[in-house]
């Protein structure tokens, strides 16, 4: 037998077993499936990224953005793909996707929703979501040192499966006055999210992983989620596993969020825990959320907002974009540039003075960014003039 | 003195000569288990120094399988509470393998309990990180994330059906705005997500605009979940009243409770149709400290004050939540979740003895 016809049989044999054995999560499988490796940098390294700058304040974050990384000579180009959320059709959001996956990474604003279109109308954003199967939304929430919250010394860090759950958008009206909204729970998606949750855990060096649901009302649903957690814990015998109910949990971060490490949830439980943690370590305005699938990253602001009542007045707390952009320049492991950006973000965010709005002070974007970019011209390494 | 016999032999006693100005009312009285017993009589001993001109029936709710199988509350606590329309519940155990759905639930589908009150307001003297708190949250209790329509797809998927009608939308939205006018709130706020379910929460929020209509005197606004939970841990004071289905609603008043120091301090009413009230407690049975004289009986006492003012006796309803306030803030006979190591009834006794000074 020829080579090519051992490897052809070898290969429809593989087609074969796969069809027959589902996919075994855990301490087995992690080592050898998840070798990352970064989109190639191609045209003199520099890499290409998607921006989608968004509505609201996500044009001019988007901006500084791009200001900062010419400023600091990251090897990071954009390509840059607006969509205009007021449009009927989906012609801009695919075209954003189709970069996206030529890309492999993507930074984005939020896209503003209009809920009272009819449902035709899908969310922008849950779209690129689902089509690109960005399956894991992770969100670290650290108190700052130099911001003042009634909570101190909170680390937590959120997975909230991204695809399915609540935000399946499969509604339907059977009898006039009567709606039925679906929320699909699958086995499949559970296991892969509490696996990347144990597997982020571990990489990190975390001890604690918390599952939240609603297991005592919703025992199929919610059930199935909690098992599955349960059948990944079963693999990562270092890492303590328990589960809480979403409202306990949402009374216990209120009270007392330090308890907390890292939390792995559906996709609604996800949206208002990660909401509670990010107004308990400053606001909306520092926390960066990046989504994670198998073979794309978007990186956006934590909470997803548009910011629409202080767009275009330079009062915008650019942290949150700016930390993401540091993430996104992590996933492509340019981890030099990322830690540099990182320290003077860091470095600003202590500086009471130069707090925008959110953060009870009277500091200006321009400011804040000017800031980053002289702690960074500080540290020494080449840059542009400011 | 202290047997069971007794005891509920005095519960039952008329309270005659407490006229002043109003008729005695009846309100059906379910103690529960756990330590629902104590902070029941705490909350009776209270009302009696108080003079409130409240009869209570003891009724006991433990679930009897009726003609054709299904599970239902006995026949004279649901007579008692037809009679009486006002009920005060202690907490209810939660079976487990019992074979017969939770007492709340059943309760629930017996009265058409379809709001849930949950006034949430700081307690001076009881500190937390959050002050100033004066909220309240309204929640639709019968139907949404909560229907328990769940099916098994294939194996691997399951499906829960979320389930929102017209109805229930409009009756929600009716009672939190008659609750928003009938005690001097300034707005009313729909809690929704529905840029991502856009039928299901569109409705919920239509129903709510339509309503609103008829009362012009409140402001009415509509604010996405997440940025309701964003807010409310940044900065409580900015909400009034909050109306919102199922899910969201048992979420946010726990998270509400919690800003204000627990569900052991916290007063919860569910309103049900032909005027049904039944306020109760929402703290758990906690059977590791029943009997023991330890319990805090601060929740089902605000509770009992919430049903006062719904039954219009305001001044009494005052007077107590002052009594109730002052001894907090006091700190010198606290229970022990409270961070005093005092007794349930050394507590109780305080408070007795503040009404009747305020007297």
């Amino acid at each position: 037998m020829t080579a090519r016809c051992v490897r052809s049989v070898s290969g429809s044999l593989q087609l074969l077993l796969r069809n027959r054995w589902p996919k075994v999560y855990g301490a087995a499988t992690c080592s050898q499936k998840h070798t990352y490796t970064p989109p190639p940098a191609q045209y003199g390294g520099r890499h290409t990224v998607t921006l989608i700058p968004g509505d609201g304040i996500g044009p001019e974050l988007a901006n500084h953005v791009r200001e900062l990384f010419r400023f600091c000579c990251v090897p990071v180009d954009f390509e840059v793909v607006n969509v205009d959320s007021t449009m009927a059709s989906e012609d801009d959001i695919n075209n954003a996707i189709m970069a996206i996956r030529r890309n492999g990474v993507a930074l984005k604003g939020n896209l503003e929703t209009n809920h009272n279109l009819p449902p035709s109308y899908k969310s922008r954003n849950n779209l690129l979501r689902t089509t690109l199967d960005l399956y894991a939304n992770v969100m670290h929430c650290q108190s700052l040192p130099g911001v003042r919250t009634r909570h101190r010394n909170i680390d937590i860090m959120i997975i909230r499966e991204n695809t399915e759950g609540e935000y399946s958008s499969l509604e339907h009206e059977n009898v006039p006055g009567v709606v039925e909204c679906l929320k699909i729970i699958t086995r499949t998606k559970s296991l892969r999210i509490a696996d990347y949750a144990f597997r982020t855990a571990r990489e990190k060096g975390r001890t604690r992983v918390t599952a939240v649901h609603k297991a005592n009302i919703m025992k199929l649903g919610d059930g199935l989620f909690l098992e599955c957690c349960k059948e990944v814990a079963s693999g990562y015998p270092e890492i303590t596993f328990d589960s809480m109910i979403v409202d306990n949990t949402t009374m216990q971060l209120v009270s007392r969020p330090q308890q907390f490490d890292v939390m792995v949830m559906p996709n609604l439980y996800g949206n208002v825990v990660s909401n509670v943690c990010a107004g308990l370590v400053g606001g909306p305005g520092l926390v960066p959320g990046a989504n994670y699938g198998e073979d794309y990253a978007v990186f956006e602001t934590g909470t997803r907002n548009t910011g629409k009542s202080i767009a275009n007045t330079n009062t915008a707390n650019p942290t949150a974009m700016l930390l993401a952009s540091c993430l996104l320049l992590d996933h492509l492991k340019l981890h030099a540039y990322a830690n540099m950006i990182r320290r003077a973000i860091l470095s600003t965010v202590t500086e009471t003075r130069l707090h925008t709005a959110d953060l009870g002070g009277q500091g200006s974007t321009s400011e804040v960014v000017q800031s980053i970019m002289k702690a960074v011209e500080s540290t020494g390494p080449r840059t542009l003039s400011l | 003195v202290g047997s069971p016999a007794f005891l509920s032999l005095q519960r039952e006693r008329r309270c005659l000569g407490v006229c002043d100005g109003g008729q005695m009312q009846t309100v059906t009285l379910i103690p529960g288990d756990g330590i629902g017993p104590e902070i029941s009589t705490a909350v009776m001993k209270i009302f009696e120094a108080a003079k409130a001109p409240i009869r209570w029936e003891e009724r006991n709710v433990t679930a009897i399988k009726g003609p054709g199988g299904r599970w239902m509350i006995p026949p004279d606590a649901k007579e008692s509470m037809d009679r009486s329309k006002i009920g005060l519940k202690g907490p209810l155990k939660t079976p487990i393998a019992a074979g017969h759905p939770s007492m709340n639930l059943l309760l629930r589908k017996t009265f058409d309990l379809y709001a849930n009150v949950r006034p949430c307001v700081s307690i001076e003297g009881y500190k937390t990180p959050y002050t100033d708190v004066n909220l309240v949250t309204i929640r639709e209790n019968t139907e949404g994330e909560y229907s328990g329509i769940e099916h098994v797809i294939v194996d691997g998927v399951v499906q829960s059906i979320k389930l929102i009608t017209e109805n229930a939308s409009r009756r929600i939205a009716e009672y939190a705005f008659e609750y928003a006018r009938n005690n001097q709130r300034s707005s009313v706020t729909a809690v929704h997500k529905a840029n991502i379910m856009r039928m299901s929460d569109g409705l919920f929020l239509r129903k709510c605009r339509e309503v609103a209509e008829n009362y012009k005197d409140v402001k009415f606004t509509e604010m996405y979940l997440d940025t309701v939970c964003l807010n409310m841990v940044q900065d409580p004071t900015q909400f009034d009243v909050l109306v919102m289905p199922n899910l969201y609603g048992d979420i946010l008043s726990d998270l509400c409770a919690g800003l204000i120091g627990g569900l052991g301090v916290t007063p919860s009413g569910n309103i049900g149709a032909n005027g049904v009230a039944i306020f109760e407690s929402v703290h758990g049975t906690a059977p590791d400290i029943a009997g023991l004289d330890l319990a805090n009986p601060t929740a089902l006492l605000l509770s009992a004050v919430m049903m006062l003012r719904h039954m219009g006796l305001h001044d009494y309803g005052n007077k107590i939540q002052t009594a109730c306030f002052d001894t907090i803030r006091d700190k010198k006979v606290l229970t022990k979740d409270l961070g005093g190591n005092s007794k349930c009834s050394e507590f109780t006794a305080d408070i007795c003895r503040r009404v009747q000074d305020l007297d």
